[in-house]
């Protein structure tokens, strides 16, 4: 690793680092989310299709699109920084892990809950056994797997290597696991292939959509630097400058 | 290396057949649970045959999962488990054997009740032969898979249903395979060969990869 890396894999240095970085994905997220939901409100098409037309309430998208899509992000992102956890042995790492796995098991829930509002005016059900819909629960579980063995270990680095083990265990299975909820009949599985992209989706709607998820994805840096500062002090609070840094802020 | 293989498998059999009621509690569990849905759903012969296959595996799911937590936990609390680490010998091959001794002690019996809960169930014969050969090529994966669980939640207090929450969404492929091969032999035997193929290829995958995860989850746990 080069000495920058190494320089910010410290959590003493990364506290500092991160705060600094607070405040711009805060602005970035604030500034995607308005101008998203500026252009979906106001720029895109009242209603969708011909003959059996989607209203208003298509609109949905704009933050169902981006939080699902985040939810699967996030996994990805959590088990990256386990695994690095896992390989340096670096503390930080963990933490970060950490810190992303409410933020994902939020967006997997927005995404449940957005859906299914769409979902009961578009289909006439709240839900629906779905390819889509059963991963996404399934993703959810994960998720509150990965945070209820964390909080059930009460020494934090066993908990800590314990989670990423657990959360990389997940990853290889994932794919195993959506593959068989989109295919549960071997024998027709090319027929259930779901065709969906998004160069069919209108050029405003799209713009939208992906500046939403723009946002949802500053968000996300911004909530996981929060919290993994939290994590941070929270562990070094027995070191001098944790405690320093506390008075410090307690004071201003 | 398979004399180690061998004396902790016989050692964890022995262990268990001194103690039958543990081994007999799952089996019955199973039974139990296969016995009270025809009570809660009707007992029609054609609603039956539906729900079987689903009923039987989900049972299945839980009664080997119940069992995990003994997997390692004995071991763990008279620090057996400790030496077995500290021994020179591999410890891959050392879970492995404790997941065949698991799956010999709970795996293996479900199979061999399987024609009993089909007849419950009203499965036609063929229906009942592939669910035996699709439980057979399923449930060492649970107890393959359930092992890095029953690993990683070693000692800690409410194991139990953490685990459940941990290795129950892993469960969903063999679920899926499973009680769907048993739902077509019913109707078309040749189109359940796939899905046997599947059952089989999620055992080989999970024989080499699962006890080198259990074994790291082992290290994890106690150190």
């Amino acid at each position: 690793m080069s000495s920058a890396w190494s320089k910010f894999a410290s959590p003493s240095t990364f506290y500092p680092l991160a705060g600094r970085m607070i405040p711009v994905f805060w602005v970035l997220a604030a500034g995607s989310l308005l101008v998203g939901l500026y252009w979906g409100f106001f720029e895109t098409p009242d209603q969708l299709g011909g003959s059996n037309a989607q209203k208003g309430y298509y609109r949905i998208i704009f933050l169902h699109v981006g939080a699902a899509w985040m939810s699967m992000w996030l996994y990805a992102v959590m088990v990256g920084w386990a695994a690095v956890g896992l390989v340096f042995n670096t503390r930080l790492s963990y933490m970060m892990a950490n810190a992303i796995a409410p933020t994902g098991a939020i967006f997997t829930f927005l995404a449940l809950w957005s859906g299914s509002f769409w979902g009961r005016p578009s289909w006439g059900t709240y839900w629906d056994w779905d390819p889509r819909l059963t991963s996404e629960l399934i993703l959810f579980f994960l998720y509150i797997g990965y945070i209820a063995l964390h909080s059930a270990i009460d020494d934090a680095r066993r908990a800590d290597r314990a989670a990423a083990l657990l959360a990389i265990v997940g990853l290889v299975m994932v794919p195993v696991i959506f593959w068989s909820i989109n295919c549960p009949d071997p024998n027709q599985c090319a027929a259930l292939h779901q065709r969906s992209g998004l160069g069919k989706v209108d050029g405003n709607i799209l713009f939208a959509m992906l500046m939403t998820t723009l946002g949802f994805w500053m968000y996300s840096f911004a909530t996981t630097l929060m919290r993994v500062r939290t994590i941070i002090l929270t562990r070094e609070a027995q070191t001098t400058w944790a405690a320093e840094t506390i008075q410090a802020e307690a004071r201003s | 290396m398979f004399k180690v293989f061998w004396s902790v498998l016989h050692r964890d059999l022995l262990l268990a057949m001194r103690r039958r009621t543990d081994v007999l509690t799952t089996l019955f569990f199973f039974l139990i649970v296969v016995s009270l849905f025809p009570l809660g759903v009707g007992t029609e012969t054609a609603v039956l045959r539906i729900l079987g296959p689903g009923v039987v595996w989900v049972a299945a799911l839980l009664a080997s999962m119940l069992a995990l937590e003994r997997l390692f936990a004995a071991d763990f609390e008279d620090g057996t488990l400790e030496q077995l680490l500290l021994t020179d010998q591999p410890l891959v091959l050392l879970v492995l054997a404790k997941i065949t001794a698991h799956w010999l002690l709970t795996g293996l019996p479900l199979v061999l009740m399987a024609p009993l809960v089909g007849m419950q169930y009203h499965l036609t014969d063929p229906a009942i032969g592939i669910m035996m050969a699709a439980l057979l090529l399923g449930t060492p994966v649970l107890s393959l898979i359930g092992a890095i669980g029953a690993a990683l939640t070693l000692g800690l207090r409410g194991g139990g249903i953490l685990l459940s929450l941990l290795i129950l969404p892993l469960y969903i492929p063999v679920l899926v395979y499973g009680a769907g091969a048993v739902e077509l032999a019913a109707v078309e035997l040749t189109a359940t060969r796939p899905y046997l193929m599947l059952l089989a290829a999620f055992l080989l995958s999970s024989l080499i990869l699962a006890p080198l995860a259990s074994a790291a989850a082992l290290r994890i746990s106690i150190e």
